[in-house]
């Protein structure tokens, strides 16, 4: 019964979605995952150009790409708006952190246990969520991720260290490295330390995992389950197809990949703080999927790239750096120029990216990824014109 | 006993706060069927009426201080001193009230060009749009906001003569020690008047009527000949003009800075929720319980039995209730389920 619900849904909505045949998508999408992860792997050295390329910049691209993979599993495939992910970012930090006071300074030990503990968060707080739907749904994440970020700071503070926020100290036991000898031991990844650009390629090989196994998910039957559920929830339940293992197993995977994505913060700086899950951080990883685009799967990762590219640069600019660009007009304009741009840059940058984000919405509702198709299908509508 | 009393008017004032800001949001539901992320932002607007108003009041002119004979010195003197004396001086001191005039027009404006120039292309757009849309539109008004006015909050104090504790305990009949700010009891008031007012309106008025009528079927009612869109136009504009009173009242409460929208727009939310999308009734009761139950959870010989409860409580109670009552304490099914 379900696999045929499956099977018709399949052929019924999903199909607008995932235009080409399964064996030829296949082997496009092998094409475009290398290509991804060239481009991921040498990410320092063709943004280096646009003042990019530097390790915390891209380290920060590939954790948040991640992130936003994560999340746009659990949006853009099944709707479910959840607007309190950055719990699950949170939850993953800590246990990181924890892994390197109490165990080793391994980066491995503490991927695994950032991602087992918010996949265990993510089970129980989507078990109670999952059973609304619409905004009540969002409400009820946004509560527990408040509740997590504010009990972090106040009564959990033995786990969290509240406000000072958790980090590594001297006596840490590190039963399987021994005690630190002089100086704060740095992170490793089997004795390679993990800081600056080897830190950036645990993160880049981790974002390329990711990657991979959110292509496989979307391409898989269980992805179809999920985008049939985004397209008409009440149709299956009436076909007697019980959605909520799938609704909670997306839930779930994608706490995961926030797990990771948090974990992999405490990697490259070995400190956790309660500020990651308050809902401004989850409202961030909102943005970043709907700007690249929401159900696309490199769509998200652009978008994480795009925001944190202009958090770093645009909020460096100052009005020196403007008059230095503007420099080519005659005194007068330039100086208009600079105070004209002057409020988008610098303290600034919230507003520029506010505009842009409505900007996006208004006319873009599919974010960059549509604005990249809708382009390219210009493009060749014009050459096909040419030709014939 | 007096201190459950006491802290359930410190409840109440924060749960008219609550519950003006809920009822807007859900006139806005209701009519346009738009969820209006920005509705924190006209809260805080509304407070910076209060503080331009303010500043208007005490534009000041520096002239020479003459009690100062080693050197010469300035002082600033508003000009409403330096023209009108003593009544001068009383009218910068009543600036909070002062600025309703500033504030129902300005948030009329704001609302009804907010409802022309962006809502009215979202109504057929999905619910996850209009709440991003809007929460973009609440990031620009706040960053405008932050460069005009800074980052700090602004103190804007409230007249000299309620600026005092009422004696409550002595007028219910409690013994003494029972003391409460006169300007939270005024907020009190004024919360329930307006939300009274705008109850009033809806059920009293012809306007209100086909309001109602709107929100029931507004398909039939436009068959009718009535221009539904103008009407609810205008509701936009009216939620947004009780948004802002909310937060003009506020300021000598709370000083306003640039993200205190953002601070009660989350609670408010779960406020919405919590009442049940779509019910202006369970707005105004959720709003006012929530705000009590949190001032109770924060009594330290709650605190003691479950520590951090203060910190919890609202979101908790939204769990509960959301798990209990699907769809909020008054809400109508099959609204924003989908």
């Amino acid at each position: 019964m379900s696999a045929a619900t499956v099977d018709t849904l399949r052929r019924g909505n999903a199909a607008a979605s995932v235009p080409a045949g399964d064996t030829a998508s296949s082997r496009s999408d092998h094409i475009k995952f290398a290509v991804f992860a060239i481009a991921v792997l040498t990410m320092p050295v063709w943004l280096s150009p646009i003042g990019a390329g530097y390790p915390d910049l891209v380290q920060k691209f590939a954790i948040f790409g991640i992130f936003a993979i994560g999340f746009n599993i659990l949006f853009g495939l099944t709707g479910y708006l959840s607007f309190g992910h950055a719990a699950f970012l949170g939850v993953g930090s800590y246990a990181a952190v924890w892994s390197f006071k109490l165990l080793t300074m391994n980066v491995v030990p503490a991927m695994i246990f950032g991602v087992l503990a918010s996949g265990v968060f993510a089970l129980l707080i989507g078990y109670v969520s999952l059973r609304r739907t619409g905004i009540y749904f969002s409400i009820l994440t946004l509560a527990f991720a408040q509740m997590s970020y504010n009990l972090a700071y106040s009564v959990l503070t033995p786990i969290t260290n509240g406000e000072t926020g958790l980090q590594l100290a001297l006596h840490d036991p590190r039963v399987l490295d021994g005690p630190a000898e002089a100086g704060l031991p740095t992170t490793t990844l089997f004795g390679m330390e993990t800081i600056g650009y080897p830190g950036f390629y645990v993160c880049a090989v981790m974002l390329i995992v990711a990657y991979y196994v959110a292509m496989r998910i979307t391409r898989s039957p269980f992805g179809m389950t999920l985008r049939a559920i985004k397209s008409n929830q009440n149709r299956m339940n009436y076909t007697g197809f019980n959605t909520r293992p799938y609704t909670l197993a997306a839930f779930v995977i994608s706490g995961m990949y926030a797990g990771l994505a948090g974990s992999l913060m405490a990697v490259v700086d070995p400190l956790a703080g309660a500020e990651r899950m308050q809902w401004t951080a989850s409202g961030e990883v909102v943005l970043m999927t709907i700007l690249g685009g929401t159900g696309t799967l490199l769509g998200p990762v652009l978008g994480a790239g795009i925001i944190k590219y202009f958090e770093n640069i645009f909020s460096a600019f100052n009005d020196q750096v403007l008059g230095r660009i503007f420099d080519f007009l005659p005194e007068v304009l330039q100086n208009l120029m600079v105070t004209l741009v002057h409020p988008f840059v610098g303290e600034g940058w919230h507003l520029t990216l506010g505009v842009v984000f409505m900007l996006i919405v208004i006319f873009l509702p599919g974010g960059v990824m549509e604005g990249i198709g809708r382009i390219s299908a210009r493009i060749s509508r014009s050459r096909s014109n040419r030709s014939s | 006993m007096d201190a459950l009393v006491l802290q359930a008017l410190n409840g109440l004032d924060k749960g008219g706060a609550y519950a003006l800001i809920a009822l807007g949001l859900t006139l806005i539901f209701g009519t346009l069927g738009v969820v209006n992320f920005a509705h924190g932002a006209l809260f805080m607007l509304g407070a910076f009426c209060a503080v331009t108003m303010q500043k208007i009041l005490t534009l000041s002119k520096q002239i020479e201080d003459t009690s100062v004979t080693f050197f010469k010195a300035f002082k600033e003197v508003p000009y409403l001193e330096i023209w009108l004396g003593d009544t001068g001086r009383m009218l910068i001191d009543y600036s909070v009230p002062i600025a309703i005039l500033l504030t129902i027009p300005f948030m009329l404006l704001v609302g009804l060009v907010m409802e022309r120039g962006l809502v009215q292309f979202f109504y057929k757009r999905s619910h996850a749009e209009q709440i991003l849309v809007t929460f973009g539109l609440a990031i620009v008004i706040q960053e405008i906001i932050k460069s005009v006015f800074g980052a700090n909050p602004i103190p804007t104090p409230a007249p000299d003569v309620v600026s005092g504790s009422a004696d409550v305990g002595a007028w219910i009949g409690f013994g003494d020690g029972l003391y409460y700010p006169y300007w939270r009891l005024i907020y009190l008031g004024f919360s329930l008047t307006i939300i009274g007012a705008v109850f009033a309106f809806l059920r009293f008025t012809t306007f209100g009527m086909v309001v109602r009528a709107g929100m029931q079927d507004r398909e039939t009612v436009g068959l009718l000949g009535i221009d539904v869109q103008r009407r609810f136009t205008i509701v936009f504009g009216i939620a947004a003009v009780v948004a802002g009173l909310a937060g003009m009242m506020y300021t000598p409460i709370l000083p306003p800075d640039y993200h205190m929208g953002m601070d009660f727009l989350v609670l408010s939310f779960v406020v919405v929720v919590v009442g049940g999308m779509g019910s202006l009734e369970g707005a105004v009761l959720a709003g006012f319980l929530l705000g009590i139950l949190q001032s109770f959870a924060s009594m330290n010989e709650v605190k003691a039995i479950i520590p951090g409860i203060d910190q919890i409580i609202v979101y908790l109670v939204a769990v509960v209730v959301l798990q209990v009552r699907p769809r909020g304490l008054l809400g109508r099914r099959g609204v924003m389920e989908g």
